[in-house]
């Protein structure tokens, strides 16, 4: 490469930064001004009336896990807390399972249709976006209540004469996670499977493979970057749900999201609930890395270039 | 007898779609393909010949009739329960597997230990000569390379019939002469059955031990190379096997009289005389018993020269003769001349 040629190669790289540093900068701004703002409050001592004072604490981290006796002062582990973070990884993880084993043959289905088809198909599955979450929440909460529909129907056909509790436990909310992240699920499987070469069915049967094997040695491991991604699309916003939990589990069955909103509402405790918040990044964080590094090995190269 | 057959399709029946809109891919085909042969099966796409490859593979089932592996019904069985493997046209390499996971795929899924599989694998890579590309994905290698780990992969599990869809249809021309004679190595040093699809007349005869030669979903003769070629017992085969001149004619007691009033001698009965280009003589117009004709065309091809000249009833002939280097055969075109055919050479067929 000529002297003159390296030197064009360098401006032209140093123009692309240029252009492009007024998006930088606002995005670098954006993204990382906030998080400041709830790290430095997590470090602050609680107001009497909600807000912060500004003297150095760590009473908001402590109080992640532990609480102050209100008698003696003492530590003791917070059980309620833990309960609401084993609730919510738990509630979030079988969220994430349900919604792929009925997210997987969904995807199937619609990626193994003609292309026209696949359009509407497609199309049908983001209906659910067009209405408010809110009112979606509430409508399950329509069909899962005491006079909802599944009890009505079950009592006037006479296979129960008492209706089941379906509403306000961790079952609703369940429910109500898995229907509202099924799409994000569909459609990262979709578009991975849409690029699965079907005659792969065919080796696979050829060379001796039941159709339990196919699937485990041959589909799975060649859609696994859209089930990593799928995964990740309904495993973290679960994580941190709030309105689901709140309307189907009532105010009991909290999860992490309605904790934090508790300390910066009733709970007057800032500190708390920003430490609560930094605490659910760094964990959504390091699980991701952990996930995309167990099941991401080997298989990101899956697809055909 | 019946012992050394290694695949029979019988009165293989085969439509696809309903009612009115039904094709029939393969309409009554019987055929019986030997123990150890490098069988082919010829034809022009759409003739069939895949759809019957697929019957035999278990990826389609027939409408009616039976497909028999030795002495075993296996028309209801399933791919995965029959000894046979394929070699796919897509070559159809898992691509989130190595190559040496490839090939012993087939083993893994048959539940063989792993000694057992990585000692068969190693015999099969060092059998198509890739040993050292064992690690490697297969996306990176080239066309003839996943070919052969294709080939490997299918001769893992040491199927009872190895069947071959137009496996060279994607290599490039050298590359696939280069395969053809790998392919007849590998066929003679396993043993295994050999079931070949490919609508290459060329391929089917350097390769084969017998040809079945397919049309419209018909099985139109089953015969050695030679015999196809020199034998054909009807038009399509004769036309699509080579070339041929056709000579309508009409039976006499002496023979076969052509439209231009010759009766020459023929074998094999039917409305239509064919003779191949290279057994048609170009000799001198006075010639006793030769047939009158004129030189229309020359073209020269090196060695040969292809001559087309018109019969005394305006019916093509074409002849094929070898030149001498640097020679013309001392033909011009409008020239007069005769035609004789080699002994034997003029086969009667049906139309």
């Amino acid at each position: 490469m000529s002297l003159a040629e390296e030197r064009q190669r360098k401006t032209s790289a140093r123009n692309g930064w240029l252009l492009s540093a007024p998006a930088l900068i606002l995005l670098t701004l954006a993204a990382s001004g906030p998080l400041l703002v709830v790290l430095v409050y997590s470090f602050l001592e609680k107001g009497q009336y909600g807000n912060v004072l500004w003297d150095f604490s760590t009473d908001g981290w402590t109080g992640i896990l532990f609480s102050r006796d209100i008698f003696d002062d003492t530590l003791k582990l917070a059980d309620a807390h833990l309960t609401i973070f084993w609730r919510s990884v738990k509630l979030s993880f079988l969220t994430t399972i349900i919604t792929f084993l009925l997210g997987f043959p969904t995807a199937w289905f619609i990626a193994t249709r003609t292309p026209a088809h696949r359009a509407i198909w497609l199309f049908l599955i983001t209906i659910p976006f067009w209405t408010n979450l809110l009112i979606r929440t509430f409508a399950i909460g329509e069909i899962l209540r005491s006079e909802g529909l599944i009890n009505t129907a079950l009592i006037r056909l006479g296979i129960i004469d008492q209706p089941i509790q379906m509403l306000y436990n961790d079952g609703a909310v369940l429910v109500g996670m898995a229907y509202v992240y099924l799409p994000l699920m569909v459609l990262p499987l979709y578009s991975a499977i849409e690029r699965f070469d079907m005659r792969l069915l065919e080796a696979g049967y050829d060379l001796f493979a039941s159709r339990m094997q196919v699937l485990r040695h041959i589909i799975l491991p060649i859609v696994k970057p859209g089930i990593i991604a799928g995964s990740i699309l309904v495993f973290v916003p679960s994580l941190g749900a709030y309105v689901t939990p709140r309307i189907l589990g009532g105010g009991k069955n909290m999860m992490i999201g309605n904790f934090i909103e508790l300390q910066f509402g009733q709970g007057r405790n800032w500190p708390l609930g920003a430490a609560l918040s930094m605490t659910l990044l760094v964990v959504v964080t390091v699980a991701l890395l952990f996930y995309v590094r167990t099941l991401g090995k080997g298989g990101s190269g899956g697809g055909h270039g | 007898m019946k012992e050394d057959i290694a695949v029979t399709a019988e009165s293989v029946v085969k439509s696809f779609g309903h009612g009115a809109a039904a094709v029939r891919a393969l309409d009554t085909v019987s055929a019986a393909i030997r123990k150890g042969e490098f069988f082919t099966l010829l034809g022009p796409s759409g003739c069939g010949k895949t759809t019957l490859l697929r019957l035999i593979a278990g990826f389609e089932t027939p409408t009616s009739g039976r497909i028999l592996l030795g002495a075993d019904d296996v028309t209801d069985l399933p791919p995965n329960r029959r000894p046979v493997n394929t070699v796919f046209q897509s070559y159809a390499l898992f691509p989130h597997l190595t190559v040496r996971e490839n090939v012993g795929f087939a083993l893994k899924m048959l539940g063989r230990p792993a000694s057992q599989i990585s000692a068969r694998t190693a015999e099969m890579l060092a059998l198509v000569k890739l040993e050292e590309l064992a690690d490697r994905a297969t996306a990176q290698l080239s066309g003839g390379q996943q070919q052969r780990v294709a080939l490997a992969r299918a001769l893992a599990p040491q199927p009872k019939v190895l069947l071959l869809d137009e496996p060279l249809s994607a290599l490039d021309l050298k590359l696939r002469k280069e395969m053809q004679v790998e392919l007849k190595r590998l066929q003679q040093e396993t043993g295994i059955t050999f079931v070949f699809v490919t609508h290459d007349q060329e391929e089917a005869l350097t390769m084969s031990d017998r040809i079945g030669v397919m049309s419209n979903g018909k099985l139109q003769q089953v015969a050695s190379p030679r015999e196809i070629y020199t034998a054909p017992v009807n038009r399509f085969v004769a036309d699509f096997i080579g070339e041929t001149n056709f000579l309508p004619v009409t039976l006499v007691k002496e023979g076969a009289r052509l439209g231009s009033g010759e009766i020459v001698a023929a074998e094999g009965k039917g409305g239509v005389l064919t003779i191949r280009p290279e057994q048609v003589n170009v000799v001198r117009a006075d010639k006793a018993g030769a047939i009158g004709a004129r030189v229309e065309n020359l073209i020269y091809f090196g060695t040969d020269m292809h001559v087309h000249m018109r019969l005394g009833d305006g019916a093509a002939l074409v002849a094929r003769m070898p030149l001498p280097p640097g020679g013309d055969g001392g033909l011009a075109p409008g020239d007069a001349v005769g035609v004789t055919f080699a002994k034997g050479a003029a086969r009667l067929i049906e139309e």
